[in-house]
């Protein structure tokens, strides 16, 4: 014989207000936790999406990023010749040389300084990136001062508007496009000609290669091939994994913050749900007493309360994932330590986190009333109804 | 007794009502009676008749919706919220059903309580708690919290406690509903003995017949009403 | 007195809900102290940079260098005291979660430039005299257990090849707040070395530390070096030791953001736990207030009464809390050497927590003191029982 959950139900709407302060807690908890997790997420969601699963990027070796390596012109060609490269519907090699550095760009309204990646591209760069797409302008010209700016960039820095100019390596640059990269790191770049670029920053090195592979599966044969070749000193990197290992390091930060924080909360949140808990036991002894005697088990009287509170956390739960969900509204730009450029990123949410919140809010509400049920469950039926 | 006695309590047309709902539910019309000084006065009814809202206004702790409350000469339903604390503080005891003592007190913390608000010193509280404690016999349990004591010793504790300030008037509610025969006996005169040596007046709300029988004068309410005696 | 008496006893009535309670208070001032010290060390580098000292770059961006012919050119400047070369090295230890900041600095100027960094005349001399010598800070040494005369080989990011070195000496920080897990090495190791294996990129500075005499000509002297190099390929952009600093810290200031707004998160979950149980509190001795305003007490005492409770439990939780958070700023610091060279608890921290307890404990109280004083006796008086 078991109590009837609206039992449960009803009591929690009852005390209104002692429901809703606990709940409000848990809420909070849940709604940090959310949002540690959807960042990491997005953080990882951008830096994946910006790779292609069958592009090699290739780097000096011992260079963690393209901004800190460089590819002489020579070895350019030696690595042009490797025959598992993807050949393009114009017959030729896909395959892009690029050079990649960081300027210091104000920020529009704040003024603020950020380091902007500006890549210089080749022929095939957009071939070899179908997620990026101009939405308005053109192309630049080869041989031009020109460059594209990326979406979310455009809007936030001076000067990366369409038709507006940039001065860096004393020219003057016009910004003739803007391109959007869905949800990817370009999203926040310069694109200009390499050659245009090289030139104005007086780089005779190029700082990365990427190329389309013919067949993935001959990944690990070229990657040995290029690395055990004396003449060369790169690194040949699938271009997710590239992008993966850049975010490491902010991710695995973002990671450890929200765990630890969301620990410390939840010991504040459980406490909160104990006390009301224990004081929902204490005011209720002679109910308690009366149901006993009655004949429901001290089982029922277990699981009555147990629902009480495991109901309590996930009201709680429910409401910190709602408002978490907002959070996807809001971009976060901040530098990745690892490339020190700027990096735009959303909160998002997916199907696992809200499954994970609303398993932590539960588990919050069981841990905080476990023992005031066991508690209850206990009484002897003569005191209760004392 | 032959000699004119001064008047302390004098109600005139006291009516009161309570809203339940949209509705506005009548409680008390149109009361009108005088108590005269070391009088104990026993108001009966059935429940629901208004006679614990009677001593409600009585003691200034509920306000008429019309009519007049005089008590010792002070106009009492004139009085702000304010001013009424001080004259309760002043001038009434309380003895509840169920004694509503501070359990975190000790019987002689909760008997001082009231002269925490007067500006004795603290040796003159003393003489005085100890002066109460013998009226009331508990002398030896004084520093007992109200859980280790039986329920006639709770309620002494609360006459102790009510008659601390030296008030003209008690007002008591259903004193013995909560106790036993014998310490409902005990309780019955001791508030006897309050009025035949200190000439308290006491007025007091019971459904006990014995209760009523200590009283020297009983009257009865009926739905708002007035019977008349 | 008495009120006090009350209030002490009345906190203890409820042992457990008390204890739950002061126990969160505690986890949630700690939380918060500790957070507080977090955004605040992201500000450390920016807060103990030197006003004597400017930093100049190229204009373009940090990944740029300068020539090093600008050198004799900034030396000259008016007011302009030392100019010494620099260079981020970005060199790996063994492996990358060895992360250390290093650098390459002209050795001369080090010192003058640093006096924050306490080394010994004799390892001051031994490092000077080894061009493949090192300094390294105390709490750096400490962690791999280095001492002077062992030899120690980074791998190079940003400049190819093994760089082995030899620790010459090991600083001390002036004060509490000085990095002491940096790693410097001799600038003309590096281009030496350059010259030989990538001869484009050698003579070249990856920034200039400038020192100035007088630091309230600071702006001028920026604008007077800045004004030299106007229209050349590498144009400087001059700036206060201190604005170079927050120029970092800004670019990442969303996540200290965020942390900081976490941080007021934490207590602001704590306040409705801590209402709540007072609430509750307040809700079962509903009676006794009336019984108290029956005796002729006003509503003033009953607030007393509860805000007295309230606060005793937020200000008991507040300062476990506070007092916690010293030992777990020593582990931090202990375990955590390589994040966060230094986890000082400022005693603006300390006065925060306390100052957020104690709001934790006004706001807990409102709401319960409000009820219970506003509460008829009559009203009261019926939920005897």
């Amino acid at each position: 014989m078991n109590i009837p959950l609206s039992y449960s139900f009803r009591n929690l709407l009852t005390r209104r207000l002692t429901t809703f302060l606990t709940a409000s807690g848990m809420a909070m908890v849940v709604f940090v936790f959310a949002a540690t997790l959807m960042l990491t997420d997005g953080l990882q969601k951008t830096l994946i999406e910006t790779g292609s699963p069958d592009n090699v990027v290739i780097i000096r070796k011992g260079a963690q990023t393209e901004v800190q390596s460089g590819v002489e012109r020579l070895q350019t060609s030696i690595v042009a010749s490797q025959p598992e490269i993807a050949i393009g519907q114009d017959g030729s090699c896909l395959m892009a040389r690029e050079m990649v550095v960081l300027i210091n760009l104000p920020k529009r309204g704040s003024n603020k300084p950020a380091n902007v990646v500006i890549r210089g591209i080749g022929a095939h760069s957009l071939a070899l990136r179908p997620q990026v797409k101009l939405i308005e302008g053109r192309m630049p010209r080869p041989g031009s001062a020109e460059i594209i700016a990326g979406l979310s960039l455009s809007g936030r820095f001076q000067g990366t508007g369409i038709g507006e100019h940039l001065r860096f390596g004393m020219r003057e640059w016009r910004v003739v496009g803007i391109f959007e990269a869905g949800n990817t790191g370009f999203n926040s770049e310069i694109w200009g000609d390499a050659d245009q670029l090289m030139q104005a920053f007086r780089r005779p090195v190029y700082s990365s290669l990427l190329f389309r592979l013919a067949d993935v599966t001959q990944f690990a044969a070229v990657k040995e091939r290029l690395e055990g070749d004396p003449r060369l000193t790169v690194e040949a990197k699938l271009e997710p994994r590239y992008y993966l290992d850049q975010s490491e390091a902010m991710a695995k930060f973002l990671r450890i913050l929200g765990i630890t924080l969301t620990i410390i909360f939840s010991l504040g949140a459980t406490i909160g749900a104990m006390i009301t808990m224990y004081a929902a036991v204490a005011n209720r002894v002679s109910e308690i007493g009366t149901l006993r005697a009655i004949g429901f088990q001290r089982s029922s009287i277990l699981a009555a309360f147990l629902f009480e509170s495991l109901l309590l956390g996930l009201v709680g739960g429910v409401a910190g994932v709602f408002a978490a969900s907002f959070m996807q509204l809001i971009t976060i730009s901040t530098m990745n330590w690892q490339t020190f450029s700027e990096l735009a990123f959303s909160f998002s949410l997916t199907p696992t986190t809200v499954l994970q919140s609303l398993g932590f809010s539960l588990v919050m509400g069981f841990v905080g009333g476990v023992i005031p049920a066991l508690r209850a469950s206990r009484m002897s039926i003569v005191d209760a109804l004392h | 007794m032959t000699v004119e006695r001064e008047m302390e309590v004098r109600l005139k047309d006291v009516c009161k009502s309570y809203q339940r709902g949209s509705q506005q539910v009548p409680v008390l019309e149109k009361i009108s009676f005088e108590i005269a000084r070391g009088e104990f006065l026993a108001l009966m009814g059935p429940s629901g008749s208004g006679k614990s809202t009677l001593l409600n206004l009585l003691a200034g702790i509920d306000k008429v919706d019309s009519g007049t409350i005089t008590i010792g000469g002070c106009e009492i339903t004139t009085l702000g919220d304010s001013e009424l604390a001080d004259w309760r503080a002043a001038s009434v005891g309380f003895i509840f059903q169920f004694y509503n003592l501070i359990p975190v007190l000790t019987a002689y913390e909760n008997i001082e309580l009231p002269l925490l608000l007067t500006c004795l010193s603290r040796r003159e509280r003393r003489e005085h708690v100890l002066a109460a404690l013998e009226v009331v016999n508990l002398t030896d349990r004084m520093d007992h919290r109200p859980s280790q004591l039986s329920g006639g010793q709770q309620q002494r504790v609360a006459i102790a406690r009510a008659i601390i300030t030296d008030p003209a008037i008690l007002v008591a509610d259903e004193p013995t509903g909560d106790l036993d025969r014998v310490s409902a006996g005990e309780i019955l005169n001791l508030m006897d003995h309050l009025v035949r040596e200190s000439g308290k007046t006491i007025i007091m709300v019971t459904h006990d017949p014995r209760a009523a029988e200590k009283a020297h004068i009983v009257r009865h309410l009926e739905k708002g009403i007035l019977l008349e005696s | 007195m008495f009120m006090l008496k009350l209030i002490i006893r009345n906190s203890f009535r409820h042992k457990l809900r008390s204890l739950l309670t002061v126990t969160g208070v505690a986890v949630a001032i700690l939380a918060f102290g500790l957070l507080r010290t977090l955004v605040g060390l992201w500000y450390l580098g920016v807060e103990s940079s030197s006003s004597t000292r400017l930093v100049s770059r190229n204009a373009i961006s940090l990944v740029f260098s300068l020539p090093l012919s600008y050198k004799e050119r900034i030396r000259q400047v008016t007011g302009v005291t030392r100019v010494g070369a620099m260079n981020w090295f970005g060199g790996v230890y063994i492996t990358e979660k060895n992360f250390f900041p290093n650098f390459a600095i002209e050795p001369l100027p080090l010192f003058d430039l640093y006096p924050e960094f306490k080394v010994s005349n004799e390892e001051k001399k031994a490092f000077l005299l080894d061009r493949q010598g090192a300094v390294v800070g105390r709490k750096l040494a400490k962690k791999f257990g280095w001492k002077v005369g062992d030899r120690v080989v980074l791998k190079g990011t940003i400049f190819p090849g093994q760089w082995e070195f030899t620790i010459r000496a090991i600083y001390h920080g002036a004060q509490r707040s000085t990095d002491e897990t940096q790693f410097f090495f001799s600038w003309e190791y590096l281009n030496e070395t350059l010259k030989r294996t990538i001869p484009r990129r050698a003579n070249q500075a990856g920034i200039y530390v400038v020192g100035v005499a007088n630091p309230e000509r600071a702006a001028e002297i920026s604008q007077n070096i800045d004004t030299i190099f106007k229209n050349s390929l590498a144009e400087t952009m001059t700036e206060t030791e201190k604005a170079f600093q927050l120029s970092f810290v800004s670019m990442t200031e969303a996540i200290m953001v965020a942390i900081q707004i976490v941080s007021y998160v934490v207590i602001v979950i704590i306040m409705v736990v801590a209402a709540n149980t007072m609430a509750m509190t307040a809700r079962e001795r509903l009676s006794e207030y009336a019984t108290m305003k029956s005796l002729g007490f006003k509503w003033l005492h009953i607030t007393t009464v509860i805000f007295g409770e309230s606060l005793f439990i937020a200000m008991t939780g507040g300062v476990a809390g506070v007092l916690l958070t010293f030992p777990a700023a020593n582990i931090i610091e202990r375990e955590l050497a390589q994040f966060f060279p230094v986890f000082h608890v400022t005693p603006t921290t300390t006065l925060l927590q306390l100052l957020a307890a104690f709001l934790v404990g006004t706001i807990a109280a409102l709401f319960p003191s409000w009820r219970g004083s506003t509460i008829t006796i009559a009203d009261g008086l019926r939920r005897v029982g």
